[in-house]
């Protein structure tokens, strides 16, 4: 790890403005960035620690919504009380990200902000990665690439989003509050990422002189109505192959509106927008709902590898959708 | 945060040091298993390499350094954390516990002697981790059934696979020392 100085951001102004100095970074976990030094991933020659500001670490829930902080910990999130009676989905994805210790200590800004699990993206020896090095190439093009996206991919990087939370919070229609000098700007979750396109090393629409300083959720009859199912090659302590956030409104056995986020497959949260208009009015139907799915998918992209992405996500919207309308609302 | 700024996009060959003048050391005050330290450390250094390097508290084990593995668990401000991922210049004004802590005037904690009861261990190497991580697990109530044990255990792998009897010991410590 190259040396860096340290300093502590007396006030959101200070992190703010630490923002726009070359070779800086903020820290809150660490959680991520102690890893991308550790590998060399990315090498700032100055972290400011924001853990001092307070006021971005709280937990605030109305009947209008919730407002969690930046600052918050996953853990804190996750044993939240209204977040678990209102916005079951976020509380059961937080659940099943990473392990308690890192829950512990990751921010929700900072989950956000993490980066593809593309284990070219992660190699401890250098290997091409428009990610991590621009104009480098994309190892995953010709190399493995079963863990790969099937949707939003470009021929520039094949990476997938790696948060479960963000996928909960897409399904959910929460907006990412951002400051800068100006003031704040409010950014839909599913706005907030960007596709690679031909410029995949950025993920996101933070600039430079922008930390995330909340974000906040919509209270609805279909957050309380919502679920998050997680696919993944071991039971716990793992990144999703493939994961279903859903949010329903129901009318007796009908459905009156449906909200799916797919994680694990696209480089952002992947939101079915055409599967959704089609589920409304239908049933819980397992063959009414594959129906109602078949749009969405024919737009997946698969590679060599990573086809039977497109049966699994299917199967977890269709028993993510069937769980969430069994659930007591 | 900052990732649109150049900090993502550098070459890590470039040789960068910090401007003149800004420090890259840091006085560091931190009080582990209730004694208090006042250390001038890099910044870089961990709160892992400062607790078996400095202090001298090699129970605390250094085995994957990436947050994967679990054998790092302590305990910051009673919350169970991975000092492998945790910067020393973070734990600044903490209290931390280690597996060096938790015995009182030579009586083993309950999970320890629970551990030693059910032969859940192997080679060792994870055994304080996992004691860290399951004493934490137990206070915060996440130690319920064994479905809800192996879930909030999940964080601590051991390589020698004592599950069953480490799900055992938690278990049987649980319902000897509660939620407290």
């Amino acid at each position: 790890m190259r040396p860096f100085a340290f300093s502590r951001a007396a006030d959101i102004p200070t992190a703010v403005a630490a923002t726009a100095q070359p070779g800086t970074a903020l820290i809150a976990g660490g959680t991520e960035l102690v890893n991308w030094m550790k590998e060399g991933i990315v090498v700032p020659t100055r972290l400011v620690d924001i853990n001092g500001l307070t006021e971005l670490a709280a937990i605030d829930a109305d009947p209008r919504g919730l407002r969690i902080g930046a600052l918050a910990r996953m853990s804190d999130v996750a044993e939240h009380e209204a977040v678990r009676r209102d916005f079951p989905a976020i509380a059961e994805a937080l659940e099943r990200s990473a392990s308690p210790q890192l829950r512990n200590m990751a921010s929700m800004g900072g989950n956000l902000m993490q980066r593809t699990r593309c284990p070219y993206f992660r190699a401890e020896t250098d290997l091409p990665c428009n990610k991590r090095r621009p104009g480098s190439g994309c190892a995953a093009l010709e190399g493995e690439d079963r863990s790969m996206a099937i949707f939003g991919w470009s021929e520039h990087c094949l990476a997938t989003h790696p948060s479960d939370v963000a996928v909960a919070l897409a399904a959910l229609d929460a907006v990412v509050h951002v400051r800068n000098t100006f003031g704040t700007r409010q950014v839909a979750l599913v706005d907030f990422y960007q596709l690679p396109g031909n410029a995949p090393e950025r993920d996101s629409v933070l600039h430079a002189g922008e930390i995330i300083a909340a974000i906040e959720v919509p209270a609805s009859p279909l957050a309380k109505r919502s679920h998050y199912l997680k696919v993944r090659e071991r039971a716990s302590y793992e990144f999703a192959l493939v994961s279903a956030a859903v949010a329903l409104e129901l009318d007796g056995k009908r459905i009156r509106q449906a909200h799916i986020a797919l994680g694990g497959v696209a480089p952002k949260p992947w939101r079915l927008t055409r599967a959704e208009d089609a589920l409304a009015g239908g049933s819980l139907e397992t063959s009414a709902l594959r129906t109602a799915l078949e749009e969405s998918f024919a737009e997946a992209k698969p590679r060599r590898h990573n086809g039977f992405k497109i049966e699994l996500a299917k199967r977890a919207v269709i028993r993510a959708l069937q769980t969430a309308g069994e659930k007591a609302s | 945060m900052a990732q649109d700024s150049d900090v993502m996009q550098r070459p890590a060959g470039e040789a960068l040091q910090p401007a003149d003048g800004e420090p890259t050391r840091f006085t560091v005050s931190v009080r582990v298993n209730g004694d208090a330290h006042r250390l001038e450390l890099d910044t870089r250094i961990t709160l892992l390499d400062t607790l078996r390097d400095a202090l001298g508290l090699t129970g605390t084990k250094k085995a994957c350094d990436r947050g994967e593995c679990g054998a790092c668990t302590v305990h910051i401000d009673g919350r169970r954390a991975l000092s492998c991922m945790t910067l020393a210049v973070l734990a600044d004004g903490k209290q931390v516990t280690t597996i060096e802590g938790l015995a009182r005037n030579g009586q083993l904690h309950a999970l320890q002697a629970a551990l030693i009861e059910h032969d859940a261990l192997q080679c060792g190497y994870c055994t304080p981790g996992q004691i860290m991580s399951a004493v934490a697990c137990i206070r915060e109530g996440h130690a319920g059934s064994d479905e809800e044990i192996r879930e909030f255990m999940s964080g601590n792998i051991c390589r020698c696979s004592a599950y069953p009897q480490i799900v055992a010991a938690v278990k049987a410590a649980a319902s000897k020392i509660g939620g407290d």
